[in-house]
């Protein structure tokens, strides 16, 4: 048996053990995404002894590694062979694994241009909540057998199951890229970014904050090039450009992390996810706009109720990232329907709830 | 062959007889009539025929009641009366798919969306459609047209497939490699549930609250939910296309040419791979000016500006000449290109035309074992002496053998389903998948025991317990029952984690 499988059975021995003992287990990878959604519960399941790259071959354009394996690690050995995970999972600090990155879901600046962390899952090895080892999807890129429960584990912040192992279609890196600053104002940066979007331009990510919008381009050599020419703007220094992206994939201006005093006056970090082509949403405080207008950050004293009412009104939903008292709930509730479906899929794969209760939703 | 019919339902009994169906018939019939007009409501034989099979025409089934709703509040009333009188609900687009998804359920309501092919909103600011469920795939594209936009998926079918079916299948088509399949370029889907509840996947922002439910639904095949309205992502039309024709005087050659491809860093729009016996049919079925000779030829497509595409043609050329092709023809323009593809894309249609029948197979394997699955595939056609011509999605390592047959003898039908079950159990065994694009349905139900285990198939049959508690909608597709597994008693192949943590660099 190899080092992995014997990790594996102890990992269904402890989760099996919890099962009969009415015991909740917290799922942890490197800790980095704490903060997030609402507090984890319960006693620690690490999973250190699960890692390492299972498979990697560039010219299948996929890599299977296991969820213990520390998030840099992955990334350094992609950049090796000239390609990235191009979602660009936020970071927030070192020490972040596979397997949490998988379970927040998250995704970086990219997302309106290259697609979610859930569009590039292909497959999983997941521990279900009767301790056992289940293999959803795989290692190609198409594949429709059975339902595909790999994607749902994206951002499902542990609750279905452990993420033991998971397969990521990866992408080469951009050949060319190029980052271009506008002076302009909220509408004006929302009116733009729409018209941009529908035309076919090599753009990789977008963010307006404090009447400037910044872009990244990416592509082939002469695409960009020709981008570049038809849009004008004035041209980022290239490594300070890679810098101020990375920043903010990663949260680090603080904007993103409100002090602790700044927490106690009631000041919070609002994550809004509504349609691009929202118009500007009026709030009290600061905002950063990412995604082509899909994507707004709000630092804000608002009532949560007013901010949620805000998302809501335009189709979107608000995530309560962070803030002394989430009461409220941090993430935002779906319809009672789909809410009653959260609930049966939860016993359907954790019929004992030993898996990060609360961590979603209070109740679940 | 027998076609799978699934498990009546509750109400109903195994050995019920004619008179029986006959008044269950009328039950069902009678209740619909208070929710439908009587022209919405189809049972008689002659009327109901047109409705028993779908795109795989080898399986057949005579639906108990056929429903054509015009509104929502119809099809909301049809779930619920089924849902009351513990009647399957069998959702219906076109009827293109390749692996009986839709076949009828003999007890059970087919339920046809054609109605619903209004197509409600092109929003180009935002690039997205909201389309009805029965607006067909290439509709929406010439639709979009007029703003410079289409809809990225293409599949063979899509003239005549519809969104709703796209969905329910998670449909792919020549151009996913590099832009995704249905799941990447939907947003949104808004149904009903099996007892007629509304409900709302995904959202216009890019993503919604709670887990993302929408990985489940699309590609369920209609087991967990009816689609009414489908929110599409809309793509910038590519200012250019041009595609490269390149002959491989062995399949192999063209096999590896692939994954070079790939591996220097270039995602080609479009990477097909036909072998010799493909290419003489599709182009004596629509004259694509295919090189007969070769043994096999790779359509290798650039999208883009101008210079894009003239940098990556550049780049693809060079590769594609490195891996030993002995001919490179690239599109002049888009008639040309149009022609390259035409071949492509008419492959299952001819292929009908030399043959009484035709299975196609649709599993895919990692890209770097194509050559070696195209000589696999060889030697089961001469241990089961029949035909067999291949079209591959090479990119994606997505394969589609098209094996030659006549159901009307018996003795073929019975070889052609032990081919096809040998391809897929091979795919399994390379590290692949039973299917990529079409579908389990009902064909490809013991396949899935090879590539499932039992727990892991228990874990979809709870899944489509908790979004289906009395399992009405399109009952016994899909996931394969323990007891039918045993009878195929084909052992499940193994994975657990991938045996190597630690791999050299390179």
């Amino acid at each position: 048996m190899s080092h992995g499988e014997a990790a594996l059975r102890r990992l269904t021995e402890r989760v099996r053990a919890a099962a009969a003992g009415g015991e909740q287990l917290d799922i942890r990878g490197g800790g980095t995404k704490s903060f997030y959604g609402e507090a984890p519960r319960g006693a620690p399941l690490r999973l250190a002894e699960l890692t390492g790259v299972s498979n990697y071959e560039p010219s299948e354009l996929v890599v299977t590694a296991r969820a213990g394996t520390a998030l840099a690690e992955l990334e350094a050995l992609l950049a090796e062979a000239g390609q990235c995970l191009p979602f660009e999972p936020p970071r927030f600090a070192p020490g972040g694994t596979v397997g949490g990155m998988v379970a927040a879901g998250l995704t970086g600046p990219a997302r309106a241009y290259v697609g979610s962390l859930r569009d590039f899952l292909l497959g999983c090895t997941l521990i279900d909540g009767r301790g056992e080892v289940l293999h959803f999807g795989g290692e190609v890129m198409k594949n429709v057998a059975g339902y595909d429960v790999s994607r749902v584990l994206a951002g499902s912040w542990g609750i279905l199951g452990v993420i033991c192992e998971v397969s990521l279609k990866v992408l080469p890196r951009p050949v060319a890229t190029a980052t271009i600053a506008f002076d302009v104002d909220e509408s004006q940066a929302l009116a733009q970014l729409s018209a941009w979007s529908a035309q076919a331009l090599p753009l990789r990510a977008s963010c307006w904050t404090e009447n400037r919008l910044i872009l990244r381009l990416a592509g082939a050599e002469s695409a960009v090039r020709a981008a570049l020419a038809r849009l004008g703007g004035n041209r980022l220094e290239p490594e300070a450009a890679e810098r101020w992206w990375d920043a903010l994939r990663d949260h680090a201006d603080g904007f993103f992390r409100p002090s602790g005093a700044e927490l106690a006056n009631g000041d919070c970090l609002w994550r809004l996810s509504v349609p691009a082509r929202t118009a500007p949403i009026l709030l009290p405080g600061r905002q950063w706009i990412e995604w082509g207008g899909a994507q707004r950050w709000w630092r804000t004293t608002a009532p949560a109720v007013v901010v949620r009412e805000a998302a809501t009104r335009m189709g979107g939903h608000a995530t309560l990232v962070r803030a002394a008292d989430k009461a409220s709930g941090a993430f935002a509730q779906p319809s009672p329907t789909v809410l009653t479906l959260h609930r049966r899929l939860k016993l359907a794969f954790d019929p004992a709830r030993v898996f990060n209760a609360g961590r979603l939703y209070p109740d679940l | 062959m027998t076609p799978e019919v699934a498990a009546p339902p509750p109400a109903a009994n195994a050995d019920l007889d004619r008179a029986d169906r006959a008044a269950r018939q009328s039950e069902v019939v009678r209740a619909l009539g208070r929710v439908v007009p009587a022209a919405a409501i189809l049972f008689r034989h002659e009327d109901t025929v047109a409705y028993e099979c779908d795109g795989l025409t080898a399986y057949r089934a005579s639906p108990l009641v056929v429903v054509i709703p015009e509104t929502e509040a119809q099809v909301a009333a049809v779930l619920s009366v089924c849902h009351g009188l513990d009647v399957p609900v069998v959702a219906r687009g076109a009827g293109t798919g390749l692996s009986g998804g839709a076949l009828p359920h003999r007890w059970g309501v087919s339920l046809s969306l054609a109605k619903f092919n209004r197509i409600l909103r092109i929003d180009a600011a935002s690039c997205t459609a909201a389309v009805q469920s029965g607006v067909r795939n290439l509709a929406i594209s010439e639709a979009a047209a007029p703003f410079g936009l289409y809809y990225a998926p293409d599949p063979s079918s899509q003239i005549a497939c519809t969104i709703g079916g796209n969905v329910a299948e998670n449909s792919g088509g020549v151009h996913c490699l590099k832009y995704g399949l249905t799941l990447h370029n939907v947003l949104r889907v808004r149904g009903y549930l099996a007892d007629g509840q509304p409900v709302e996947f995904g959202s216009e922002a890019l993503d919604a609250p709670g887990l993302d439910l929408l990985p489940l639904v699309v590609g369920s095949e209609g087991m967990l939910a009816v689609t009414i309205e489908v929110t599409v992502k809309l793509t910038p039309k590519p200012q250019l296309a041009r595609c490269i024709m390149a002959s491989f005087d062995e399949v192999e050659s063209a096999g590896a040419a692939v994954a070079n491809v790939i591996a220097r860093g270039i995602i080609p729009a479009g990477l097909e791979l036909m072998d010799k016996p493909m290419t003489a049919v599709a182009d004596a079925y629509v004259h694509a000016g295919y090189d007969l000779a070769a043994a096999a030829i790779l359509l290798c497509e650039s999208d883009g500006t101008p210079e894009e595409v003239a940098d990556e043609i550049e780049h693809m050329t060079a590769v594609l000449t490195e891996s030993g092709a002995s001919r490179i023809e690239v599109s002049r323009d888009e008639a040309q290109r149009q022609r390259f593809w035409s071949g492509r894309k008419n492959a299952f249609p001819a292929s009908g035309g030399i043959s009484p029948d035709y299975m196609c197979m649709d599993s895919t394997i990692p890209r770097k074992r194509l050559a070696e699955m195209l000589r696999a595939i060889g030697v089961m056609a001469e241990k089961y002496d029949l035909r067999c011509v291949n079209v591959f999605h090479a990119g994606d390592g997505n394969l589609h053998p098209l094996i030659l047959f006549d159901a009307n003898d018996a003795e073929q039908m019975r070889r052609c389903e032990l081919f096809g079950a040998e391809i897929l159990e091979a795919s399994v065994r390379l590290g692949g998948t039973v299917t990529g694009e079409h579908g389990v349905g009902v064909e490809k139900l013991n396949s899935m025991c090879v590539q499932f285990s039992p727990a892991e198939r228990e874990q979809f049959f709870a899944i489509k317990r908790a979004f289906d508690p009395r399992g009405l909608l399109n009952p016994g597709k899909v996931i394969p029952t323990l007891q039918r597994c045993a009878e195929y008693g084909r052992m499940h192949v193994h994975r657990g984690l991938l045996p190597f943590a630690d791999l050299p660099r390179f």
